[in-house]
């Protein structure tokens, strides 16, 4: 099991556990977190599951995937270098602990 | 109207962002999402993607039954409403009726079924449950042929042929996907295909699906033991239909989505709406379509919002290692330009209408701000800049 801990906007912590292959963004979903949309089902149609991951975080988690970032500039909400879309995360053992903060809004 | 009772009828991923909108945009009136298939509202997307290689089932749904809880939406799965009263502003089920303040029809669409001898002995791929029919049947090695050469049956002729089964495809019309795309994208999947191994018959319909496969218009017996029917869907209708609302292509609905009755809406797969850029009625079978007709229809019910609905589309379909996305909508005869770097420009009347591309995101984006922005790009503008959509 992987421990990822959604922070809401409103600074509201949820932790949830997954498995390796999930991504951040199926995983939130799954469980019902509302600031994550996933509405392309994680196809890299949208940006409706923006989060900006913790920044002790940001190497575990590695760079951006090819064409998250063209999809990321239509992000509903500031794009910083922390930012990423959360079903371009897939978990792994290493990201036990991961720290997710989400943003105001995805649409 | 931020309270009173609204009704959706069609629990498809439309449905379930119009009920998540209308909470989102703060109504607290009882909203009650009714679906004619068993269980949670699921994503239909991957079915003809990766839920036929994975088959895991329960990534596909949308949101988990306690998010229904959690929000208070009643969730009727496996119902089917018989009937609308207008006039006492009711859905029939059986014997029950439930009253309704606003009634949102995300009803979808259902698989064209032509006139072909035999057909009965074709699958569908439609509803989850015929994908697992169809992912059952891949266990072992397979001659699939597959009728039409539109995106379902390419995705899923790409999933099986990857997977090692012998694949053909049937196509009426002499190219592929030529609906939904330029000549010169059909010509680059045709490519693909083939270079898959898959057989295509294009230009060439099925006259009869054969215990041992299919024949041809021009007489070609195409052999296998495993036919998938993917020739394209009709509007469900019906139900408005019989209630006497205007249906053309879909239900016919105005600038806000609202249908001619000012309670009842439609949404997605099921509308024929009013396009923005031009005012032709057009009818989209895309997730793109049902959640933002969604949204909007939310804001009209809650806020009496009457911003004409405007949404740039977008479509996408992965096919081995091509992802083709779609900004705008093109009509089959718009004339193309095809760039450099692959990417299609589609062109009516001198103005852009569509962009195609393939694994390109960038360019993608690019053309989905242009043609939100405010003026229609012409080709002649975009050509003062060497079609570099970013200048333009």
């Amino acid at each position: 099991m992987v421990k990822v801990t959604y922070v809401a906007h409103d600074g509201t912590r949820t932790e949830l556990h997954g498995d390796p292959g999930d991504s951040v963004m199926s995983l939130a979903i799954a469980q019902g977190i509302d600031g994550i949309v996933g509405e392309c089902g994680g196809s890299m149609m949208c940006a409706t599951c923006h989060c900006y991951v913790e920044e002790d975080w940001a190497e575990a988690t590695g760079p951006r995937m090819d064409g998250e970032e063209d999809m990321l500039e239509s992000a509903a909400c500031e794009v910083t270098e922390r930012s990423r879309l959360s079903c371009q995360i897939k978990l792994t053992e290493a990201h036990d602990g991961l720290v997710v903060h989400l943003p105001e809004e995805q649409v | 109207m931020s309270g009173g009772h609204v009704v959706i009828v069609g629990a498809g991923q439309g449905g379930l962002q119009a009920a998540m909108s209308l909470r989102q945009e703060g109504h607290e009136g009882q909203i009650t999402l009714i679906g004619g298939e068993p269980g949670l509202p699921y994503q239909r997307p991957p079915l003809s993607k990766a839920y036929l290689k994975t088959g895991e089932a329960d990534k596909l749904a949308l949101r988990p039954a306690s998010f229904f809880e959690s929000k208070a939406i009643t969730l009727r799965p496996g119902i089917w409403v018989d009937a609308i009263d207008r006039a006492a502003q009711q859905v029939r089920i059986g014997s029950e009726t439930l009253d309704y303040d606003a009634l949102i029809l995300a009803t979808g669409t259902r698989n064209l079924r032509p006139p072909i001898p035999g057909l009965e002995r074709a699958l569908d791929l439609r509803t989850l449950e015929d994908a697992r029919t169809l992912r059952a049947a891949l266990d072992q090695p397979r001659r699939i042929a597959v009728i039409g050469g539109g995106f379902i049956g390419l995705e899923f002729a790409a999933v099986a042929a990857g997977l090692g089964h012998n694949v053909s495809v049937a196509e009426v019309a002499p190219r592929l996907m030529a609906r939904a795309v330029s000549p010169e994208m059909s010509e680059r999947f045709r490519s693909l295909h083939e270079g898959l191994g898959t057989e295509l018959h294009l230009g060439n319909g099925v006259s009869e699906v054969t215990e041992s496969g299919l024949l041809l218009a021009d007489g070609t017996e195409v052999t296998a033991d495993l036919v998938l029917l993917a020739a394209g869907v009709r509007p469900n209708v019906e139900l408005a239909q019989e209630a006497g609302l205007e249906v053309d292509n879909g239900i016919v609905v105005g600038t806000t989505l609202r249908t001619a009755d000012p309670q009842i809406f439609a949404l997605g797969d099921c509308a024929a709406f009013p396009e923005a850029t031009s005012g032709r009625r057009v009818r989209l079978e895309s997730v793109q379509a049902a959640t933002d007709h969604a949204r909007c229809i939310a804001k009209a019910i809650v806020k009496g919002e009457t911003t004409p609905y405007a949404a740039v589309p977008w479509f996408w379909s992965d096919q081995h290692e091509l992802k083709l996305q779609i900004a705008g909508l093109a009509d089959p005869s718009d004339e193309s330009v095809g760039l450099e770097g692959g990417a299609v420009l589609r062109f009516r009347g001198g103005c852009l209408t569509a962009v195609e591309t393939i694994n390109d995101a960038r360019t993608h984006m690019q053309a989905r701000r242009l043609l939100g922005g405010g003026a229609v790009p012409t080709r002649d503008s975009l050509l003062e800049k060497n079609y570099d959509l970013t200048a333009a």
